[in-house]
């Protein structure tokens, strides 16, 4: 394993001149001099190079393998998106630059969200929001602000969220200033509607809901849902982090979903987090578009403005306007897919889905077994003496990426499994054999599982010290391991 | 591991009484082993009132953060502070020195709505899908 810069101590050829401390002492202030000694690595050029290059290697990201990480569409990011990021034009503008001097941009955020209109049914879109869970505080402070302008008098303070719901929802709630309500899971993996049906009322804010939800499952009485939450008042929120699935067959706001955010890092091709940033784009009918964020971009005869002022606007949600190179990425991304290309990718990822789904069935269990679709979720058996965890990290030997584990929570020892519409059936097969592989270890020899993984540079993590005894940062004579 | 002599939740805690209208409330060997081991347990301050059903607080394990929810209604008289440095008490003991809060009781008759150890075994046995 590579050891930490702070372990290198190389003096060797420095290839730029030296600073000297006590010369550089003379230039500053005393007030702002530190009084503790500065630990630094003592490093020199080549082993700085080869220690980042030893590091870049240990990473494993979609360049280097299938990557079915579940709810988080790990899909393939074509390279021209990056190229197009890089243009002068657009890489190199300043977000105080003058309006006529950065037409292009402003007309690209404009076709940008006109394309996401388009594919998503709703009236107005903000590219604001920086991260699929800031797109959800920024929807629900729309839906907040909407209750307050339309019927002050009525006291809302209630956000409910299914079982199934990823944790970001009720957090985004709980931070909105609303109080959260579980609603359950039916046997088939919807929404229980009885379950709701109890819960909505004048109390009730909104549901929010994720369609495709986290069992991988299209909730199939979706319009029944939304008649019975509009009824009652309440407003219907969507999840967009599985978008994928239904890109290009169905749009969410005919589903009856009246503001959605898309992670953009998803279903459009943009990095993920880590290599990110993120962006959370949020989508409206058009009664929530009063209050959506400024600036927008707004358009008059062919030239484009920003849009400061609008009275009922919830404000600005982040600096200048989001991730304004991660948009870029996203519009090449529309336009090397085309119309059709973009109206292939939910059919393909559901396909990929199911081949996967119906090919794995015949080693694990899959608790809601119906069609699926951009991912399901599968279980170890339930008389095999080894975790979702150990067939997990035995997964990293056979050179694939782990699939989202012990999540959703409703399901015991979940795997989920997401394949996304850029994997080849090849690459789907050889992930299959391995997990036949796994399946059979699993019971002829559970031990080499509890010690996977075996091929990878670090074995087995102590995850729960990791969590107990967290430690961040280098501390001189603190032995780390 | 149901003992015999506690009450118990449909959400997995325990509830023993502890002499005069005081009750001692943990989460059940179940729900521990369900958990997985436990890296962090978020406890109320003492005198906050608690209704039933109500969050007292959170326990975080490898796998998933999880609502505590109180099993009777009162007000917190005690909590666990060794389980601010040794979160892991809740998997290794968690009918003695895992509790988590004391409670002091405000609706007696709550604790006859609770499960007993037979039924609280039973409901186990059916849950686990
Ligand atoms: C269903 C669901 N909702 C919300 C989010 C939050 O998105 P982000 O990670 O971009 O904040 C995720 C991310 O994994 C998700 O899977």
């Amino acid at each position: 394993m590579e050891k930490v810069i702070f372990e290198y101590h190389s003096q060797s050829t420095s290839y730029v001149p030296a600073a000297d401390p006590q010369a550089a002492k003379k230039h500053i202030p005393v007030e702002y001099l530190g009084v503790e000694e500065v630990i630094l690595p003592q490093v020199s050029e080549q082993d700085v190079i080869r220690h980042f290059t030893a590091l870049s290697k240990l990473n494993f990201g979609v360049d280097n393998g299938f990557y079915p990480l579940g709810s988080c569409t790990m899909k393939y990011n074509p390279k021209i998106n990056e190229t197009v990021a890089d243009f002068d034009g657009l890489a190199g503008i300043h977000p105080y630059a003058p309006e006529e001097c950065v037409q292009g941009a402003l007309q690209l955020v404009y076709e940008l969200e006109g394309f996401l209109k388009e594919v998503s049914g709703f009236a107005g879109m903000t590219l604001q929001p920086a991260a699929g869970a800031h797109g959800e505080i920024t929807g629900v402070l729309l839906i907040k602000a909407y209750h307050q302008q339309n019927h002050p008098e009525q006291k809302r303070t209630v956000i409910l969220v299914p079982d199934t719901a990823h944790g970001t929802n009720p957090a985004t709630a709980a931070l909105a200033g609303y109080q959260v309500r579980q609603v359950k899971s039916d046997d088939q993996g919807d929404i229980d509607l009885d379950d709701l049906q109890r819960n909505l009322g004048p109390d009730i804010a909104a549901l929010m809901l994720t369609n495709p939800n986290t069992l991988g499952l299209f909730e199939k009485n979706i319009l029944e849902v939304s008649r019975q939450v509009h009824k009652s008042g309440a407003l219907l929120y969507g999840d967009g982090a599985n978008f994928n699935a239904l890109l290009g067959l169905i749009k969410p706001a005919e589903l009856g979903f009246d503001v959605m955010h898309f992670n953009l890092h998803k279903t459009f091709s943009t990095p993920h987090g880590g290599g990110g940033p993120g962006a959370g784009a949020v989508g409206t009918i058009k009664e929530l578009t009063p209050f959506l964020p400024v600036p927008q971009v707004i358009k008059k005869g062919k030239k484009y403005f920003w849009k400061h002022q609008q009275a009922n606007s919830i404000g600005k949600v982040r600096s200048f306007y989001g991730n304004f190179l991660i948009a870029v990425r996203a519009y090449a991304y529309f336009f090397a897919l085309g119309a059709e290309g973009i109206a292939r990718v939910g059919r393909q990822a559901v396909l990929n889905a199911n081949y996967l789904k119906h090919k794995l069935e015949n080693y694990y269990p899959v608790p809601y077994g119906r069609t699926c679709m951009h991912e399901f979720v599968m279980t170890p058996h339930h008389d095999w003496a080894v975790s979702t965890l150990d067939i997990a990290k035995r997964i990293i030997d056979y050179g694939f990426h782990p699939p989202t584990i012990y999540f959703p929570l409703i399901v015991h020892e979940a795997m989920m499994i997401e394949p996304t519409e850029t994997e080849t059936k090849e690459t789907m097969d050889t992930f299959v054999n391995a997990l036949g592989q796994i399946a059979a270890e699993a019971v002829q020899n559970p031990e080499l599982l509890k010690k996977a993984p075996l091929t990878s540079p670090v074995g087995r993590i102590d995850e729960a010290r990791a969590g107990r005894q967290l430690i961040l940062k280098y501390e001189k004579g603190r032995d780390a391991r | 591991m149901v003992p015999k002599d506690l009450k118990y939740s449909k959400s997995h805690e325990w509830v023993k009484a502890v002499g005069n209208n005081t009750m001692m409330i943990g989460i059940t060997d179940y729900a521990q082993e369900e958990l997985g081991d436990i890296v962090f347990v978020e406890l109320p301050k003492v005198e906050q009132q608690l209704k039933q059903q109500e969050s007292f607080g959170v326990a975080e394990s490898v796998k998933a953060v999880s609502d505590l929810f109180s099993p009777v209604s009162g007000m917190v008289v005690a909590v666990n502070e060794a389980l601010g440095k040794q979160p892991e008490l809740v998997n290794k003991e968690p009918y003695t020195n895992g509790w988590m809060i004391k409670i002091s009781l405000a609706a007696p008759a709550e604790l006859s709505g609770l499960l007993s150890a037979e039924d609280y075994e039973k409901l186990i046995n059916e849950g686990s899908k």
